[in-house]
């Protein structure tokens, strides 16, 4: 706003909005404040567990001894980037194709390619399952990682093509009337604009699949289960042992946390298909 | 610049996404379309005739049918309500003057990042656990009998939960959209007299329309298939109080190995989100000819 606001108002508002987000963070910092704490302590009255219980770190300990945190944790990892880095493989070539050497069905191809994201997971579990079982997919990784990139392709290649067509076409005239050849053009020219693009295109697609909780849930059981999986299985009774759900869930959602921060804008672009900018 | 030879070119580089992709459409959809129409079960080896709708027939007549179509609706409709609103006002919030509003946003927007089976449990043992949860004791505290929420209001309760994860979204898309109002119309009109509710009604509601109307298609996707909440939380019950359409479709076909019917609900499944796509698509579809 150009007017100048008192302080006093600012202030005012701070305190408003502030409590509001503080009410929506609090459930993640309870439980990071719970993963600190015994289990005696962790299901006392929420004061006493803030002002007269100690702090420990038992509990995360006890998570990865008792069930292999780190099985999950890198299961995670496998799917989520393997997912991700192959659908850009996949959706690099046609998102810069379709930005750069448009044709007349580009925008008919890309509403398609769209339709298949709205496709419910549901309506083809049984087959995906029934193809997984007979071809020995159920439960591995790899199987994952390609149904989480199909369903996140369309995605991928929308994020992208919005990026590249950002590109200026007039830059890489330029460039070639410079004399540029086309691996110089794309090396020196192309690149290092699409870079930015790419990266939070990479960013939203890993939170995607690292949160996803269809498949996962449904085509994995002991062997091939992520986090998501993981933390499915304290539903009980295990749900009952605060201190280490909390340590769990912690260790769960702290990376995409973090991740989650820096993609705010892109996520914008991203999960409305150009429609908010 | 699209010579004949960067034509063909283009076409080889997008045909791998389009194959993947046609596949990854083609390929389950027949198939559960063609199963919807046999009597197929996985621990009863019938031979799997054709039987025609009779799928169809049992899974629309079946009272729980019913149940999850209601609750389905519930639960879409109660969500969007909750985080449009709630998102709209959260996005009138963060666009005041005030300090920190970075640090602010972000705990706003942090929900939206844990994975729906942490934010189930932690609401369902941590905060709504009659004993030893948050709400429960705060109840005891000042004297009220604990509400027993995955008892008593069961699906009021994952209404709750899933709106949570779903206000930081429609925050985000609506706090951009406010971004890109015109602050100097908005000053003319104050300068004109126009109270704060007419500013709101007649230039904050229609620049925020077309935001909004994405944010409810959108959600409405995701919100059709809502899956892992309320299958760490209640397991659809008690009884099927909290049986979604996709919830259902998951106990016919992977709990009661159950082919045919599952995938006759699949098909139902499809049908309706279709009527909800092709409304997006049209408004996604008009960005981008603007």
């Amino acid at each position: 706003m150009a007017r100048a606001v008192s302080n006093g108002i600012k202030l005012r508002n701070t305190a408003i909005v502030g409590t509001l987000g503080f009410l929506m963070f609090f459930p993640i910092l309870w439980i990071l404040i719970l993963s600190f704490k015994t289990e005696e302590d962790a299901i006392r009255a929420p004061l006493e567990v803030l002002f007269s219980s100690g702090w420990t770190l038992e509990s995360f300990t006890t998570v990865q001894e008792r069930s292999d945190y780190f099985k999950h944790f890198t299961n995670s990892v496998v799917i989520a980037v393997g997912s991700t880095f192959f659908g850009i493989l996949i959706a690099v070539p046609a998102a810069w194709a379709m930005a750069f050497v448009p044709a007349k069905h580009t925008k008919n191809v890309l509403m398609w390619m769209l339709s298949t994201k709205m496709l419910p997971p549901v309506g083809v579990l049984v087959p995906i399952y029934l193809i997984f079982r007979d071809l020995g997919l159920l439960d591995t990784r790899i199987g994952l990682v390609i149904v989480l990139m199909l369903m996140n392709l369309p995605i991928i290649i929308w994020m992208l093509y919005t990026y590249f067509t950002e590109i200026p076409g007039e830059i890489l005239e330029a460039a070639r009337m410079d004399g540029a050849n086309l691996r110089e053009e794309v090396l020196y020219v192309l690149t290092p604009m699409a870079i930015p693009g790419m990266a939070s295109t990479v960013l939203l697609n890993i939170i995607l699949a690292w949160n996803e909780a269809f498949w996962t849930l449904n085509l994995t059981a002991a062997n091939a289960a992520p986090l998501t999986q993981f933390i499915a299985s304290y539903s009980s009774p295990e749900g009952l042992f605060y201190a280490k759900l909390s340590a769990a869930s912690i260790m769960a959602i702290a990376p995409i946390l973090i991740m989650g921060w820096f993609s705010q804008k892109q996520l914008v672009r991203g999960l409305t298909f150009g429609a908010v900018k | 610049m699209a010579t004949k030879a960067s034509r063909a070119a283009a076409r080889m580089m997008i045909s791998p996404s389009v194959i993947l992709l046609l596949g990854w459409m083609i390929i389950p959809l027949s198939l559960t379309i063609y199963f919807s129409f046999l009597r197929y079960n996985l621990i009863t080896p019938t031979g799997n005739p054709f039987v025609g709708w009779e799928n169809y027939y049992w899974f629309v007549t079946d009272p729980s049918f019913k149940a999850a179509m209601i609750n389905t609706l519930l639960l879409v409709g109660g969500i969007l309500l909750i985080t449009t609103i709630g998102g709209v006002i959260f996005a009138l919030l963060l666009d005041l003057p005030m300090f920190g509003q970075g640090v602010i946003r972000i705990m706003v927007i942090a929900p939206f990042f844990v994975m729906p089976t942490v934010s189930a449990l932690v609401w369902k043992n941590m905060f709504m656990n009659p004993v030893n949860g948050i709400f429960g004791r705060l109840a005891t505290g000042m004297g009220f009998e604990p509400v027993d929420f995955f008892g008593q209001i069961p699906l009021l309760s994952i209404i709750f939960i899933v709106s949570w994860q779903w206000l930081p979204f429609a925050t985000l898309i609506l706090f951009t959209a406010m971004q890109s109002l015109d602050q100097e119309q908005l000053e003319a009109a104050e300068m004109d007299g126009a109270s704060w509710r007419n500013r709101f009604w007649f230039i904050i509601l229609p620049h925020l329309a077309r935001a909004i109307t994405v944010v409810i298609l959108i959600e409405t996707i995701f919100l059709l298939s809502i899956f892992a909440e309320i299958l760490v939380t209640t397991n659809g019950g008690p009884g099927t109080a909290t049986t979604n359409l996709t919830y259902l479709i998951y106990v016919s076909s992977l709990l009661q190995f159950d082919v045919g019917m599952g995938s006759a609900g699949g098909v139902i499944a499809i049908i309706l989100a279709n009527i909800v796509a092709i409304f997006l698509m049209r408004m996604i579809g008009k960005n981008l000819d603007a």
